[in-house]
């Protein structure tokens, strides 16, 4: 019983509060005042939005040159904190000597961290501005090869944003 | 002995040896890269240095001898700072090839580069530029530019093979590693020299880019190459064997194991052809049945069979639990005609370790009561009986028998065949019953080897027997974190039995009443009744082998 909480009393309330009326007219003022300032909601998906350059929307492998920088290191898979990297490398005649033949994140363990990209030592991971992902099958939402490559061009938002900011 | 004094901390130690050696056996690391216990000093990296107090200079720990009081600092400001510039030096000409290099993960310059070296450089002109992706034998690539020069392989070659196969050429830092003009690195033991380097120069043909060494699990292992039973890691990623290495025992292989084991021993436990699922003959085929099918029909048509008209071939590819079993089966049968088909190669024998018996355990099948007690039932004298038609049904533990033109030719002449396979064999082409059974990577058991040291051997791929995590298996952080929805964890699980637990269960079905739960119990029941293994225990085995009593029993092969 010593340990229960003491009761507290709400303060009752001053007779001008008491009227209540005062305060209505009060509330409707500041509701007013706001019909006639600039809109900021977005008439979402109508009208699309364009993230900054410092948003971490779905990582995305650069291509450059036809292929992707990636030397398969293995690097993002390892220290992704949600395991959503898997990279199986193999030989190729290209000087870099490895490349991932298969590349897979599982979009519904990614948690948009963006340890990946700044693990990486070929700047060939990178976090893009999409961040539209529906699925309707589990397997939907594991993103192959296909899926991640995107071109360096598409990509200079951040690759330069990424640049300024090491 | 002599007193030396290792960092304030006093030992008393034998006077021949190195430095390096006193405090290696007192759990002392001092870095080193060109040092190797089993091979001679060359003394040219330099990182062993080290500071004895009265010498002018600091020393290298792995040329000086240790002489009475000898007062040893191995992380003084000078240590330190001497260790720091070798690896400036060292790291000067070394490429950034870490994020494509396969040592990553185990490569000694990495760790010591993060361990003693302050991690920045004050060269500022192109490094030198050698030869990559040179293949120096059938089973080595060589990549000049990431040789460090320690000259660990070419002294491997020199020392351990005696075949000199490597050299360097050039000077300064234009040194090369290469082969001997108009040779190639392909002795028997070549792939040890990548397990020696302690950089990525040479690395594994088959291994090449197969996986990182942190996404796999090592599991402690045996090969099965030959009766020498070498100790291996097994490396095992989303249940598929990747690689073998060797794993250190001084009292069977040391550091080493042969190219032949490392690459061909584990090839066939992720192999299309594995048997998947139990099978019996039907109107001429095989079809996958269910294990109580399969066995009820073994047991079935054996039971219609006279005694002396059945007969068993143990095998020496498998475990002594394995044939253990199979022998008390035929026992419980009361059929006497038992025997295993040696497999040796004569001309396949060398005196570092490979022998001619190429199967890890015909020493503990004969042992176990694999053996004819005469002739008169030797393995020969079987094949002769199923040729004039005495003997009509056999029973066959895991060994492709058909491969002896002799035994394939008699085998169409049986009536009734059952066999335990791993991967389809010659031998299933004459079957009428196949017990799919799991290979040595997939169970427990024991080997013994051909001077009678029996080693353990543990599971390292799971099958539907086994759950990685329950059954205490070493685990990757692939195993660990992964969903079942991970495809990284659907790795196949086959439905395969060990073949002591297929014998355990037909022996039921023919009204035996063992109690075995785990492999553990077959092992000590062969060790308290069988004088050979005497006073050994699973548990007492331990991780590198045990001796039987040899007196007991003559241990030799005979072919
Ligand atoms: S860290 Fe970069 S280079 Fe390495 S595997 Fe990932 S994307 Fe490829
Ligand atoms: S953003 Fe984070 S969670 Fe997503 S893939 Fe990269 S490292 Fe993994
Ligand atoms: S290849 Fe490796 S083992 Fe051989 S000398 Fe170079 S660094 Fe040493
Ligand atoms: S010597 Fe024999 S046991 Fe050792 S690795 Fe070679 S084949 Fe395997």
């Amino acid at each position: 019983m010593e340990n229960q909480k003491p009761i507290v009393h709400r303060k009752d309330l001053h007779w001008w509060e008491q009227f209540y009326i005062p305060q209505i007219i009060n509330g409707m003022r500041i509701t007013l005042s706001q019909v006639f300032r600039p809109k900021f909601t977005r008439q979402y998906p109508e009208e699309k939005w364009n993230p900054p350059a410092s948003f971490r929307g779905r990582p995305v492998l650069v291509e450059q040159n036809g292929v992707e920088r990636c030397v398969a290191c293995g690097l993002c898979s390892r220290v992704c904190p949600a395991l959503a990297i898997d990279v199986q490398a193999s030989e190729t005649e290209l000087l870099k000597e490895r490349y991932p033949v298969r590349f897979e994140i599982n979009m519904l363990r990614c948690i948009f961290c963006g340890f990946c990209e700044e693990v990486c030592p070929e700047e060939a991971i990178v976090m893009s501005k999409e961040f539209e992902l529906v699925f309707r099958f589990q397997e939907d939402a594991i993103f192959g090869k296909d899926k991640l490559l995107i071109s360096a061009d598409k990509l200079k938002d951040r690759l330069e944003y990424l640049r300024k900011n090491r | 002995m002599v007193k030396i004094t290792i960092d304030e901390k006093q030992f008393e130690v034998e006077n021949n040896l190195t430095i390096i050696q006193a405090a290696r056996q007192n759990g002392i690391h001092i870095p080193h890269f060109c040092w190797h216990p089993k091979l001679s000093v060359s003394g040219n990296c330099r990182v062993c240095l080290v500071e004895v107090e009265k010498m002018p200079k600091l020393v290298i720990a792995c040329a000086t001898q240790v002489t009475d009081g000898m007062i040893i600092q191995t992380n003084s400001g000078r240590v330190v700072k001497a260790r720091n510039a070798v690896l400036e030096f060292i790291l000067i000409n070394h490429p950034l090839d870490c994020p494509i290099c396969d040592e990553a993960g185990e490569c000694k310059l990495q760790d010591y580069a993060y361990k003693y070296s302050v991690g920045e450089s004050r060269f500022e002109f192109d490094k030198v530029r050698k030869p990559k992706r040179v293949e120096l034998g059938p089973n080595v690539m060589l990549d000049t530019e990431r040789c460090i020069m320690c000259s660990r392989c070419i002294r491997f070659c020199d020392e351990i093979v005696n075949k000199p196969q490597l050299v360097f050429t050039q000077r300064g830092d234009h040194v090369e590693l290469t082969t001997f003009q108009g040779q190639k690195l392909d002795n028997d033991y070549s792939m040890n020299v990548i397990d020696l380097c302690p950089v990525g120069a040479l690395t594994s043909k088959d291994f090449r880019f197969k996986a990182r060494v942190w996404d796999m699990s090592a599991t402690d292992s045996v090969c099965v190459g030959c009766s020498r039973g070498c100790n291996t890691k097994m490396w095992v990623r989303n249940n598929e064997i990747l690689r073998l290495t060797p794993r250190f025992n001084s009292s069977v292989n040391q550091y080493w194991m042969c190219d032949h084991g490392r690459l061909n021993s584990f090839k066939n436990v992720n192999a299309a052809n594995r048997v998947n699922a139990p099978m019996f003959r039907k109107d001429g085929m095989l079809i996958d049945v269910g294990w109580d099918e399969a066995m009820a029909r073994a047991t079935s048509e054996l039971k219609s069979f006279k005694k002396n008209e059945i007969a068993a071939f143990g095998s020496a590819h498998s475990t002594n639990e394995d044939n253990y079993l199979l022998a008390k089966l035929m026992n419980h049968m009361g059929v006497h005609r038992i025997d295993f088909v040696p497999h040796i190669e004569d001309a396949k024998q060398d005196s570092l370790l490979i022998k001619a018996d190429k199967t890890p355990n015909s020493t503990g099948a004969r042992l176990v009561g694999i053996k004819s007690d005469t002739d008169e039932y030797s393995y020969r004298a079987i094949i002769d009986d199923i040729r004039n038609g005495k003997i009509k049904a056999l029973y066959v533990l895991d060994d492709d028998i058909a491969v002896v033109p002799e035994i394939a030719e008699v085998l169409p002449k049986l009536e009734f065949l059952v066999i335990h396979a791993s991967n389809e064999n010659q031998t299933m082409k004459y079957a009428d019953v196949v017990f799919a059974s799991s290979t040595y990577a997939e169970k427990h058991g024991t080997f013994t080897n051909f001077e009678g040291r029996v080693q353990k051997n543990k599971p390292a791929v799971s099958t539907l027997e086994h759950d990685r995590v329950l059954d205490g298996m070493p685990l990757s952080r692939l195993d660990r974190f992964g969903a079942h929805n991970d495809r990284w964890t659907k790795g196949i699980k086959r439905d395969t039995r060990a073949s002591w637990r297929i014998i355990n269960s037909i022996a039921a079905i023919l009204g035996a009443k063992w109690k075995y739960n785990k492999c553990e119990d077959v092992f000590n029941e062969i060790a308290s009744t069988n004088s050979s293994f005497y006073g050994l225990t699973y548990e007492n085995i331990g991780v590198t082998g045990a001796m039987i009593q040899k007196s007991q029993e003559q241990v030799t092969v005979r072919s």
